[in-house]
Order: structure tokens, then sequence, then C-alpha cells
């Protein structure tokens, strides 16, 4: 297997546990009580931020330990460019992530239009951005495997 | 994923240049290893510079390295 498709994997994986430990961690602290009110919207405000900051650091952290033990288990030095084969999967996935999240996003537009709490709409719209970084790292590990 | 049509003899031709790795004909050809790997298996046709370069890595015209369609296995 190569560096490009471990990197893949190790991303999706990253990308999950990054995303379940930090929901677990915020769920108990929504105001159940305070429905569509200014804290409730504090808290969906407070959650998307602080989950991008989390994940983008997260995912820093994880790269370079992922790096040091690649170079510490293959005597390989990873790749520091990406080549046009590189181009192209990143092209095709971030085609496939973004059809992921626009999809979410109008079903996110789609509950508030049925009357739906603010809640659904923001649980959607959080959910399909999970869902496309998850597609986006599944694209790259398939067609690494697979071909272009 | 269908096979793409682009074929390549790139495997035959690093066992013939001293076993050259797929490291060294990556770097040669300014790509990675993984670039090499999917090129082999056929699972990639590169463009036409980078089929160039892969060419020149190995002194040989592009159409000895490359070609189009039905592998003809007695023409190498």
């Amino acid at each position: 297997m190569t560096y490009q498709e471990k990197k893949s994997i190790v991303s999706l994986i990253s990308t999950i546990l990054i995303f379940v430990v930090y929901c677990l961690y915020r769920y108990p602290e929504y105001p159940e009580e305070a429905l569509n009110s200014k804290e409730t919207l504090h808290y969906w405000g407070s959650f998307v931020l602080v989950l991008t900051l989390v994940s983008i650091a997260a995912h820093i952290v994880i790269s370079i330990i992922f790096n040091i033990v690649f170079r510490m288990t293959t005597r390989e030095k990873e790749p520091t460019f990406a080549d046009e084969l590189d181009k192209r999967i990143d092209l095709l996935a971030f085609r496939n992530s973004f059809a992921v999240f626009v999809i979410g996003f109008l079903l996110a537009m789609g509950s508030l239009v049925i009357d739906q709490p603010s809640k659904v709409m923001f649980i959607i719209l959080i959910g399909s951005g999970f869902l496309s970084d998850v597609t986006g790292s599944l694209s790259r590990l398939y067609h690494y495997r697979r071909g272009v | 994923m269908g096979k793409n049509l682009v074929g390549n003899h790139i495997r035959k031709l690093r066992f013939n240049h001293n076993e050259m790795t797929q490291q060294q004909l990556a770097d040669r050809a300014g790509v990675t290893r993984q670039t090499i790997v999917a090129l082999e298996k056929g699972n990639y046709s590169p463009s036409l510079e980078l089929a160039f370069r892969i060419a020149h890595a190995f002194n040989l015209p592009l159409e000895e390295v490359f070609f189009y369609g039905e592998n003809k296995e007695g023409e190498w």
C-alpha cells in the first residue's frame, strides 16, 4: 500500500473519530429547554466553529504523527509535492464531497420549509459537512486504489 | 473503473534498465511512486507531457513505451 492510500485511510478514520468524540463531548451541553432561543443559536454557532478549529488542529497533528510513523516503519520519505495524478484525484474527491454537502444543505433548507425546528436544520447541516468530509476521503482512497 | 486504452511497457522497461525501481523512475519523471504504480497497473492514462518525460527517462521514443489499444506482445 502506498503513502497516499495509507494517508486516505488515516484521514478517514481520524475524521470519523474526531466527529464522534466531539459530538459525544458537546451533546450533553445542548440547552434542551430553550427552543429556538438566542441560547440555542449560540450553542450551534459555537458547535460549528469549535468543531472546525478542533478538526483542523487534529488533522494537522495526526498528519505529522502519520508522517513520522510512515518514515519510521517504511524508511521512505513521504512525497513533498502533488503530481498530476494527485491533483486529478483531489479534484474528483472535491467534486464528490461538494455534491454531498450541497444535497445536505438543500435538505437542511427543506427542513425549515416544512416547519421543522432549527435543531433539525443544524443537525442536517453539520451531518452533511461530516458526510462530505468522509466522501472526500473515500473518493481519494477509491481512486488511488482503482485508478481514474 | 474501466481499464484505460493507453497501455505501456513500463514494468518491462524498468526491468531491462538495470532493474530500475519504481521510485527511481518516479524521481526521473518528476512524479510520485503512486503514479508509476497506477500507470503499471493500467489504472491511469498519463498526460502527454508525463508520457514524454517517462519515455525520456528510458531514452526511448514515446511509441516504444506507450501504445494505444490492445497490447501487441510480439512487438516487445
